[in-house]
Order: structure tokens, then C-alpha cells, then sequence
């Protein structure tokens, strides 16, 4: 090993400063939280909320167009991580707002559920920066351990409990899995930096043998995270069984998390061993859109059915990173932003709606929802056109472009097979909006929300009406981080 | 003489063990945890028997790093048991079933 | 002011006016939802009248992409105007009846509880309108082309309580989807051979689609040019009415009465009318499509019109009457007179619109019975109204020197004088058309104004005439009625006003009547040497001997012919050959192969089995989503194992 020189200066912690930051306000918050008792809730959420703002400044001011890496390796500053921290924060931020009132409601909003949170954002960071395999791990169990904690949060529902020790024990396979597979590439290359690993790959140093069975664990480990066929138990249980409001945290920041895993690992670690992990993204991807889909349509439960609805999605953002080219590695960065967006406004309508002892997830809830009110049946009315790739919405531009993208590579039949599942798909999507459109209302519930919920919900909503007719912002975004 | 092989051979069998034991066993969901720690063990024995056959120390560092987080997750996972136990009176595998579909 | 500002001002303001009544419908109230709509159509008809004066005063045509919507494999997808006078007629056209629809709305729906979703729709279809008339390429055209769709299938089914108006509603949707279909494939056909979907460069690429032929049918050779000016025509065919897809617009009238009769039968039905107009380059390529094209719409032009004959409900009387007018329109667009065409559609825009304001009026005077032979004698009682009724009828017919009459004697005569194959039935046909026009519009008249009063006494006592918002409009639309024909005959026909716009054979029949035409009163002296006038008059008289003096004739002459009647009133039949053996075969094929079959196997053939299918699948994928933890660590390592075997079966 060289000898390094063990001196670290600000220029090479700066780039890490939105990490640094997370982590201390996480900190704070937990002061604030053990000093001030129940009196400082409220401050607690206006500083959890106030943390993520200021690492968007911190995130947007060191981030560069160029590519710095500091800490010996293990940390790598690029523009794509920029961007995805930056939705990372957005989301995570949406999620804390839209779950506010339904926490309040249900006594269940303390300081815990937010340093949580906000270890939870400083895992996802750390995922989207590794430069390391080491880095990789420590991210994704940081993020982990904290969704654990999260799921479990509310300790008199034995149902979330339940839901969490599944989800903690085959999260605990698959990160083993995950390391186990990280050992043998070790082994192999020598080296757990990932572009020491990449270099490793392209002189073809690595032995075939080794290389395809270490391979073959990590795809293990990512299609978990992801939650793609057949790695994907955990995720309807735990979208089902937490409390509606980590069902949304799981689901919305964490999949970019999942993107810049597959992303790191596969595209820049392994991007020299497509061969050998094309064909098995091909297979998770293709079942992924079947299961999902053709699960969903059975599902009563409006979180159970949208968890269903995830792993489809997973499918086709796997459609875009088994392209393996730059134009799929943009169309599965697209699919997964704009995908978090819909999610993000699909679980805050279920938020928004649910009350005190009406949690709002059966389907059934949902009838007549236009009766009573019009507009946020409008909103989902755009989530769910826009999950199920209906134009004029940002979800038919996701899909029309890994959809291209496979096209490029000449899977000509897993393009069609996509378009045949999107079409199954729109089928349980359309059932939401016959349901809110052309039902009997058979619940009352008054829209006592604040007002700042319904604005950014709205928003929320017609971001994704907004995105479809004017693609070309996120689009060249897209572009511009991933040359 | 022992070989390279051998520890790989030893850190596989422990991994097979573990995974074995994770769904043969449907009584105890401590036990479960003991094979999640069989498993992160067995990988150490990679990181390690790699780390001195290559000569390359960052490979030990790595285990110091899953022990750490070993611990953790420990933590977190016995967290989990005493809530579902306080709910179900029961710390059976086969009782978490309440969702399904 | 510039161009593109001015056009995008017109196709928002009215989808902005939609959204907020629409949407805010319960916060802005009834006079806001009102005023907001009319602000919004408004400012397009002033930014329409605007253009057209721009485009009159010899600006230049504007064409231009707006906004790049995406890119996909080279195929851009655009929004973007294309301005010329031809769109700048139609804009100002469509605006202008829009707002007269929504003054008059103010009175005609002033008790329904739906007010403000009513102004939210037909504001939209303003914009889905404006867009289709203004677009420059076939994308936004389709866009357009489905947003009126879907706006009249709104508002045929407006009153979603009543089961006729379901029905109806049905009907429009499926009969539609028909035409929609061929009007997909042959956009989807022109992208394929053309690798544009934009006007002009799909234009300049007409070489590439001529000489390819297209399969259809084993063994049979079709023109591609030809596929896709029949399957664009489909399309119009669906939207525009023509027989055998008219069958949806007589039930239309189910809707909320004149106003979106009206939206139907006077602004979008003219959208295929439109289209052909605008895609005349292509069809000039194909003359077995423009054969096609004169033979349906000749066919329409006459039978529909004696559909008229026999229908008492007054306001379905003027719904045949404009299924006629366009088959006319049709006709003149297959005979290569695009001009004609268009130019009918302009005055047929403003003396249809009148005739059905004015039955609107009728009708809430009679306090919303809609039987002629329940009136009469309203003269007196409406005198408005029966002014402005009888200039719509006499425009109508064509009585020498108003609108119509221009032109529908351009088109008789440039059927005449067309090349196309099948212009001759097509000359017979519009010929006919013309005593028949003159006899069912004057059965209107006299049953409605004239004559015995045969109401009862409770609506005799109520009858008075309707508010100015009614009367406004009606009088608004009289005056173009009366002088847009004579005005505008010599420039927009003959004139070079639509050159460049339209395609135009050197020898079509429009070059051919402008080498005899010398100004609008030369044309009329001209016209009493042709028989269309005096047979006209023919129809005039007959309808007052059969309806004025002789009441009783009708049904005696009903007796004599019964079956001919019957086939009438009947009206061909259509709606009984659809229902009983189009909807009855697929319905009974269905059962047969049910019964007959496997039930399982059949499943997958129909699109209900083939849900079900899913559903059953999808019931049984589920259950290994077992609840259980060692289920789902098994299915991991599975998944694992499984990844490993098959790398080492590879490596």
C-alpha cells in the first residue's frame, strides 16, 4: 500500500461539506429534540426541514461540472451526483411536509422520526457519492438502518413491526450478499475503489470465473435495493405495513439512492463487464414489469397496489441501465427523477386524505373523490395518468425514452414486451380514476390540511403535467450530467 | 499447506450455512439474526484471506468497517424484535403473516 | 405585434377561460364562469379578426414551430401554427360562432344546474378547435382532432342522467373511434414514408410515398398516397358525418340542444372539411381518393336531405339539413374545388348557425318541445325569430343573391365542369339536392311560423319572444347570412386568396368557372340560365302547397308511398342495420363461440376474457407473495441460484 499523506486541508472536505452538514444538523436536531422535550416539535420540524434546504445551498454551491475526488478515492463530486442529491433532498422535504399532519394527528410526531430521516438522506448522499465499495456499503447501511428504525417507528402497530423485521432481515441478506459480492471482486482486482476496479476490468486483469460470480452477487445486492423480481418480497409488505408516511419516505429518495447504486457499481465499476450483467438486468427487468403489473391488478390497497406498481417501474428503469449506454444510462436517470415526483404526489393525496382513524389506503376510499373534492381528484387524476405513461404527462416521456433506448441496444422483443406491460399496467392505474370519477362517494372526509400542504401538493401534481409539455428542461438536465 | 482456496472454500460453506439457516428455520427470529452475523463473518473471512494473500492491507479495514456496522444492525434488529414481541407475544417466523398478496 | 404571440394568445386564452370555470367552477360562480369564458373567446376572435385583417392586408404566411415538445428517432414533435389565409378564415370563422354560442348560452342554460361546466366545454373546444385549424403539423392536427371529439362526447352526454343522451353518447364515441382509427394509420403511414409529420415538408416529400405500394389485401397492390388520403378521408368521413359514419350526429342533438348542436354541426363536423381543404396537396396525388371522396359525399348531399323530409323534431330537421350541406361541401372537395369547399363551409357557418340559434329560440319559447307539428302560427309571436329564420332558410336554399347561394351554385357548377371520376352522378346528385333542400327547409318555416296554431293553451298563453341574448346573436348572424356571399364570392374563390393554401389543379373546375366569372351580379344573371334556381323554387312552392294548402296532402302522399316513407323515417335503416346486425352478428358471434367452445380458450379472444385472463393470472402470481419470511428469503436465494447456474452454464 502507499504511503499517503495523512493531511487533510478544506479544499479536500469541501466537496463532502452537504454530507458534513447532514450529519451535524442530524445532531442538532437530536439535541434539540432531547433539551426541548415535546414543547419543541414544531421548531424540530421547521430545523429538519431547514437542514435540507441548507444542504441544497451547501449541494449547489461546492457541486462543479467536473469531476473531484477527494478522500483518497472514496468519495467522488460529480454534476449527476448534484442533481440527484438535490432531488434526494426535494423529496425527502415533500415527504416530511405531506406527513406532518398525519403524524400530529396520530401523536406520532417526534424528533426521532426526524434525526431518522435525516440519517436517512445522509445514506443516500453517501451511496451518490461513493467512490468506493467500502464508501458504497457504509452508505447504503446508514440509509438502511435508518429506514429499519423508520418502519418500525410506530411501536404500537403490530403490523409495521412485522413489516420492518421482513424488511430488516432480507435487507440483511442482501447486503450480505451485497459484501460477499464486493469480497470476491476485491479478491479479483485488488482493489474496492470503483475506478480501480473499472481500470482492473478494462485491462482485463480480472480472471473471468471470479469476476461473473462476484458480478452475479452484487446484481443481487442492487436488484434488492431496487426491489426487482425476484428481490422483491420485502417491498409490498413494507409499503403496506409502515405507517403511510414512511411508506412514502421508502418509496420516494431511496430509489435514487438505488439508481446511483446501480449506477456506481454496474455503469462505472462493472460498465467494461456488460456482457456479463446485461443479460441478468434483462431477466430481473422483464419480470419485474410482469410481477408488478400483473400483481397490482389484484391489490384492494391503495399502498399495497403502488408498491406493486414500484416494482413494475423498477423494471423499466432497469430497461434503461441494461442499455448500458449513455442514452439509456440518461433515460433511467429521467425515469427514476420523474418517477420520484409521481410517487412523491401519489402518497401525499393518500396523506393529505388520510384522517384521524382513516388511514385512506383501500382503493374503495377513493369513489366519488371528484364529488367531493374536484381538485385533488384532478391531482391524482395526473399521478395516475402520469404512472401509467399516459401523454400529455412526464410519464410517457420516461417510458418513451428507455423504450428507445432498449430499441437502440436490439432487444426489440423486451421493447415490446414493455409497451405490452405498460398497457396492462394502465389498466389498475384507469381504475383509480373511474373510481374517483364515476363512483358513489361512500366516505365523507373534510379537507382540514394546511394551506401550505394542498400549495405544495399541488405543485407536486402539476409538476407532472408541467414536465410532460415542457420535457426539454429535465431532459437536458439528463444530458448535460451524464455526457 | 493451507491455501487461499481453502479460506475461500470455509468463508462459501459458512455463507451456504447461514442462507440455509435463514429459510430452513421457521421457529426463532433470533436465530435468523445469528445467521445474518454468520453471513457478515463469513465475508470477513473473504476480506481477510484476500487482504494477506494479496498483500494489501485496505482489505482488513474493510472488516473493521462490517464488524462496526455488524454491530449496528444488531442493534436495530433486536430494536425491531422487542417491539414485535410487545405486540405478538410470540417471536415466532412462521406468525409474521399478517401480509400477504 | 408579433405573430406567434398573437396565435398563442388565441389558442390559450380560451383553454385558460376552460380550466378556470371548469375547475374553479364553484369559486368564481356563474356570472364568473360566464364572464370569464366570453373574455377568453373573445380575445380569440379578436386576435382572429385581427390576423385575417393582417392576412387580407398581404402579410406573409406564418409558419413556425412555438415549441419543440420532444424529439423521438428524428421524428420532431412540434407545436407550431401555420397562419395563412386559409387557417385565418377558419380562425375567425370558429371564433366568431364560439362567442355567438356563448352569449346565447347565457340564456339558453340560465336554469341549468351545469352552468359553469357547460361554459369549461365548449371554451375548450374552442382551443382543441383552434388548434386543429391552426396547426402546421399532423401531431397537434390529431391532438385537435380528438379534443373536439372529446369535448362533443362531453356534451352530448352533458345530461348524463338521461339514458338517450348515454346511448347517444356511446354511439358518437364508437362511431368515431371508427374514423379515428384510418386517420391514426394514415398519419402513422405518412410518418413511415415521409419521416416528417410537418405540413410542408411532408408536402415537398410527396415524391417519396409515390411509386410504393402498399399491401392491404393479399396479392392487391395499393397506392400508398392512395392509403393515406382514403384513411385521412376515413377520419373526416367520421368527424365530418359523411354516410356510412353520419349515423352519430342526428342522436347528437341529444346534447344540450342548439348550443352544442350547434358546436357539433356547424364548427367541428367542418374540421374534416378542414382537413381536406389542408391536406389538399395530397389528395391532389390520388385521384381514386378524391373518386372516393365525391362519391360519398354526393350520396350524403342527397339522402341525407330527404331525411329532413320526414323528421318532425325541428331541430334534428336542421341537423339532416347540415348532414346535407356538408355531403355537399365533400363533393366539392372531391371534384378538386377546394375553394368551393371552403368557401361553402364559411357561409354554411354562419346561415346554419343562425337556423339552429333560431330553433333554440323556438324551443324555449315552446318551453323545450321540440315537435313541429305542435306549432305554427309563431310569426306573430316571435317576429325576431322568424325574420332571422326565414333569412337562414332562404340562405339556405340559395335564394339568388344571398350567401348561400353563391355557394352552392359554385359547387353544382364546378361538379360540372370537374375531371374527377364520379363527378357526374356526383352533378345529379347535388342537383336533386337543391329542390329537396328548398322543400324541407320551407316545411320548417311553414310548420313552424305558419299556418294553424297547434299548441295547447298553456305554452299559446306563455309564448313570448326570447331574451336579447338570444335575439342578439341571430341577428348578428343574419347580416353575414345575407351579404358574406356576395362579398366574398370573387376574391376567395376566384380570387387568388387561398393561393399557395390550396392545391389547385391547372385545369380543375375552379380555373375553368373563373375564366367565366365577371363579379358577384353577373354571376346571379348567369345563375337564372341553370336550373339549380328554378328548382329551388320548385321546392319553395311545393312546400307551401303541400304545407299551406293542402295540409293534409303530406300523409295521404305518406299512405301512397309507405314504403318509401318508411325507408325515410326509417332512415335507411342505418341505425336498425347497426344495431341489429353489426352490434347483434358481433354480439351473437360472441355467444355462439362462448357456447360452442371451451370457455377458457375463447376467453383470450375477446378483450373481456382477456381481462379476465389477467385478472386470474394476476390472482395466482400473488400467492407466492406468501406473507411468509423464509417464502422470501427462499425466492432470493432462488434468484441467486439461479443467476449463478445460468453464469456458469454460459462461462
Amino acid at each position: 500500500m502507499d504511503v499517503m499523506p495523512m493531511i487533510l486541508t478544506m479544499a479536500d472536505v469541501m466537496p463532502a461539506a452537504a454530507e458534513i452538514f447532514v450529519a451535524a444538523a442530524a445532531c442538532v436536531l437530536l439535541l434539540v429534540d432531547a433539551l426541548g422535550g415535546g414543547r419543541a416539535r414544531g421548531l424540530a420540524f421547521v430545523l429538519a426541514i431547514a437542514a435540507l434546504a441548507g444542504a441544497a445551498w451547501v449541494s449547489s454551491t461546492v457541486g462543479t461540472d467536473g469531476r473531484t475526488v477527494i478522500l483518497w478515492g472514496h468519495f467522488v463530486a460529480d454534476p449527476m451526483g448534484t442533481v440527484l442529491k438535490l432531488f434526494s433532498y426535494g423529496a425527502a422535504a415533500l415527504t416530511l411536509l405531506y406527513s406532518r399532519e398525519y403524524l400530529e394527528r396520530r401523536d406520532l410526531l417526534k424528533g426521532e422520526y426526524l434525526v431518522l430521516a435525516l440519517c436517512a438522506v445522509l445514506g443516500i448522499q453517501v451511496i451518490v457519492s461513493a467512490g468506493s465499495f467500502l464508501s458504497l456499503y457504509l452508505g447504503i447501511e446508514i440509509m438502511s438502518l435508518s429506514l429499519y428504525a423508520m418502519v418500525a417507528f410506530d411501536r404500537d402497530d403490530g403490523v409495521a413491526a412485522e413489516s420492518a423485521m421482513k424488511y430488516f432481515v432480507l435487507g440483511a441478506i442482501a447486503s450480505g450478499a451485497l459484501l460477499y459480492g464486493i469480497s470476491i471482486l476485491y479478491g479479483v482486482t485488488g482493489t474496492f475503489l470503483i475506478d480501480g476496479v473499472a481500470f482492473a476490468v478494462a485491462q482485463g486483469r480480472a480472471p473471468d470465473i471470479g469476476l461473473l460470480l462476484g458480478i452475479a452477487f452484487i446484481v443481487v445486492g442492487v436488484a434488492f435495493k431496487f426491489g426487482a423480481v425476484p428481490f422483491h418480497m420485502w417491498l409490498p409488505d413494507v409499503y403496506h405495513g409502515a405507517p403511510t408516511p414512511v411508506t412514502l419516505f421508502v418509496g420516494s429518495a431511496p430509489k435514487i439512492a438505488s439508481f446511483a447504486l446501480a449506477m456506481r457499481v454496474l455503469a462505472e465499476g462493472l460498465g467494461g463487464a456488460l456482457d456479463a450483467w446485461q443479460d441478468m438486468l434483462v431477466v430481473l427487468a422483464a419480470l419485474s414489469m410482469a410481477v408488478g403489473n400483473l400483481v397490482a391488478i389484484a391489490q384492494t390497497n391503495i399502498k399495497r397496489m403502488l408498491a406493486y406498481s414500484t416494482i413494475s417501474h423498477v423494471g423499466f428503469i432497469l430497461l434503461g441501465i441494461l442499455a448500458g449506454n449513455a442514452a439509456g444510462y440518461r433515460a433511467a436517470l429521467f425515469y427514476t427523477l420523474t418517477y420520484v415526483i409521481m410517487t412523491t404526489a401519489a402518497f401525499g393525496v393518500v396523506l393529505w386524505y388520510s384522517r384521524k382513524g382513516f388511514e385512506a389506503d383501500a382503493l374503495d376510499d377513493y369513489k366519488g373523490l371528484n364529488r367531493r373534492h374536484p381538485w385533488f381528484a384532478f391531482v391524482m387524476l395526473l399521478v395516475m395518468f402520469g404512472l401509467a405513461g399516459v401523454p400529455p404527462t412526464v410519464g410517457f416521456w420516461a417510458k418513451l425514452q428507455v423504450i428507445a433506448a432498449v430499441l437502440d441496444v436490439r432487444l426489440t422483443w423486451l421493447a415490446a414486451f414493455a409497451v405490452l406491460m405498460s398497457v396492462i399496467g394502465a389498466y389498475y392505474y384507469l381504475r383509480v380514476v373511474k373510481l374517483m370519477y364515476f363512483d358513489e362517494p361512500v366516505t365523507a372526509g373534510q379537507d382540514e390540511s394546511r394551506f401550505a400542504v394542498r400549495l405544495v401538493l399541488s405543485l407536486n401534481g402539476l409538476a407532472i403535467l408541467a414536465l410532460g409539455l415542457f420535457p426539454g428542461y429535465l431532459l437536458r438536465l439528463c444530458e448535460q450530467v451524464l455526457r | 499447506m493451507i491455501g487461499l482456496a481453502h479460506y475461500l472454500l470455509l468463508a462459501g460453506v459458512l455463507f451456504a450455512i447461514a442462507v440455509a439457516g435463514i429459510f430452513i428455520n421457521r421457529r426463532n427470529v433470533i436465530l435468523l439474526l445469528m445467521c445474518i452475523e454468520l453471513m457478515l463473518l463469513a465475508v470477513n473471512f473473504n476480506f481477510v484471506a484476500f487482504s494477506r494473500f494479496l498483500g494489501i492491507l485496505d482489505g482488513q479495514v474493510f472488516v473493521f468497517f462490517i464488524l462496526t456496522v455488524a454491530a449496528a444492525e444488531a442493534a436495530i434488529g433486536l430494536a425491531i424484535l422487542v417491539v414485535l414481541f410487545r405486540q405478538r407475544r410470540s417471536i415466532n417466523v412462521e406468525d409474521l403473516d399478517a401480509m400477504k398478496g | 405585434m408579433d405573430f406567434a404571440a398573437v396565435c398563442l394568445m388565441i389558442v390559450l386564452a380560451p383553454l385558460a377561460a376552460a380550466l378556470v370555470a371548469g375547475l374553479g367552477g364553484r369559486y368564481v360562480g356563474r356570472a364568473g364562469a360566464h364572464t370569464v369564458c366570453i373574455a377568453g373567446v373573445a380575445i380569440s376572435f379578436a386576435g382572429s379578426a385581427w390576423i385575417l385583417a393582417r392576412m387580407l392586408g398581404g402579410a406573409a404566411v406564418f409558419n413556425e414551430n412555438v415549441y419543440t415538445w420532444g424529439v423521438s428517432d428524428g421524428l420532431a414533435m412540434n407545436i407550431g401554427f401555420l397562419v395563412d389565409r386559409l387557417s385565418a378564415l377558419m380562425m375567425t370563422v370558429v371564433s366568431f360562432v364560439s362567442l355567438a354560442v356563448h352569449v346565447y348560452t347565457i340564456g339558453y342554460m340560465r336554469d341549468d344546474p351545469g352552468y359553469a361546466r357547460f361554459f369549461a366545454y365548449i371554451s375548450l373546444f374552442t382551443f382543441a378547435m383552434l388548434m386543429l385549424v391552426m396547426s402546421n403539423n399532423f401531431l397537434q392536427l390529431f391532438f385537435g382532432w380528438e379534443g373536439v371529439g372529446l369535448v362533443s362526447y362531453l356534451l352530448i352526454g352533458f345530461w348524463y342522467k338521461r339514458p338517450t343522451a348515454i346511448f347517444a353518447n356511446y354511439k358518437a364515441f364508437i362511431v368515431n373511434r371508427i374514423g379515428d382509427f384510418a386517420f391514426i394509420v394514415a398519419i402513422a403511414i405518412i410518418a413511415a414514408y415521409m419521416s416528417s409529420l410537418d405540413y410542408t415538408e411532408v408536402f415537398q416529400r410527396i415524391p417519396r410515398a409515390i411509386g410504393h405500394d402498399l399491401f392491404l389485401t393479399p396479392g392487391e397492390p395499393s397506392k400508398v398516397i392512395t392509403v393515406i388520403c382514403v384513411g385521412l378521408f376515413i377520419g373526416a368521413m367520421g368527424k365530418s358525418a359523411q354516410v356510412p359514419l353520419h349515423v352519430w350526429l342526428p342522436d347528437s342533438m341529444e346534447g344540450p340542444t342548439p348550443i352544442s348542436a350547434l358546436i357539433h354541426a356547424a364548427t367541428m363536423v367542418t374540421a374534416g372539411i378542414f382537413m381536406v381543404a389542408r391536406l389538399s396537396p395530397l389528395f391532389e396525388m390520388s385521384p381514386d381518393a378524391l373518386h372516393f371522396i365525391v362519391v360519398i359525399g354526393a350520396t350524403t348531399a342527397l339522402f341525407m336531405g330527404l331525411l329532413g323530409l320526414v323528421n318532425n323534431d325541428i331541430k334534428r330537421v336542421v341537423a339532416y339539413s347540415t348532414l346535407s350541406q356538408l355531403g355537399y361541401m365533400t363533393a366539392a372537395l372531391g371534384a378538386g374545388a377546394y375553394g368551393a369547399g371552403i368557401f361553402h363551409l364559411m357561409t354554411h357557418a354562419f346561415f346554419k348557425a343562425l337556423l339552429f340559434l333560431a330553433a333554440g329560440s323556438v324551443i324555449i319559447a315552446m318551453h323545450h318541445e321540440q315537435d313541429m307539428r305542435r306549432m305554427g302560427g309563431l310569426r306573430k309571436y316571435l317576429p325576431v325569430t322568424y325574420w332571422t329564420c326565414l333569412v337562414g332558410a332562404l340562405a339556405l336554399i340559395g335564394f339568388p343573391g344571398l350567401s348561400g347561394f353563391f355557394s352552392k351554385d359554385i359547387i353544382i357548377e364546378a361538379l360540372h365542369h370537374s375531371r374527377t371520376e364520379g363527378a357526374g352522378y356526383a352533378y345529379w346528385c347535388a342537383l336533386i339536392g337543391v329542390f329537396v333542400t328548398a322543400l324541407y327547409s320551407f316545411r320548417l318555416v311553414f310548420m313552424t311560423f305558419h299556418g294553424r296554431e297547434r299548441m295547447d293553451e298553456h305554452t299559446r298563453e306563455h309564448l313570448h319572444e326570447s331574451p336579447w341574448v338570444v335575439t342578439a346573436p341571430l341577428i348578428a348572424l343574419a347580416i353575414p347570412s345575407i351579404a358574406i356571399g356576395w362579398l366574398t364570392v370573387g376574391p376567395v374563390v376566384f380570387g387568388d386568396f387561398f393561393a399557395g393554401a390550396l392545391a389547385q389543379a391547372p385545369d380543375g373546375p375552379i380555373v375553368v368557372l373563373g375564366e367565366e366569372f365577371h363579379g358577384p351580379a353577373a354571376f346571379m344573371l348567369h345563375a337564372f340560365g341553370s336550373p339549380a334556381v328554378y328548382l329551388a323554387l320548385a321546392g319553395v312552392v311545393a312546400a307551401w302547397y303541400l304545407y299551406l294548402k293542402r295540409p293534409e296532402l303530406p300523409d295521404r302522399i305518406a299512405a301512397r308511398f309507405s314504403r318509401t316513407y318508411r325507408l325515410l323515417v326509417n332512415k335507411y335503416y342505418f341505425d336498425w342495420f347497426n344495431e341489429n346486425v353489426v352490434a347483434a352478428g358481433v354480439r351473437n358471434f360472441g355467444t355462439s363461440l362462448w357456447k360452442r367452445g371451451d370457455e377458457t380458450v375463447i376467453d383470450g379472444w375477446l378483450v373481456n376474457g382477456s381481462a379476465r385472463a389477467v385478472a386470474a393470472l394476476s390472482a395466482a402470481v400473488r400467492h407466492v407473495q406468501s406473507g411468509y419470511l423464509y417464502h422470501y428469503a427462499f425466492a432470493m436465494i432462488i434468484g441467486l441460484s439461479l443467476l449463478l447456474g445460468w453464469l456458469l452454464l454460459r462461462s
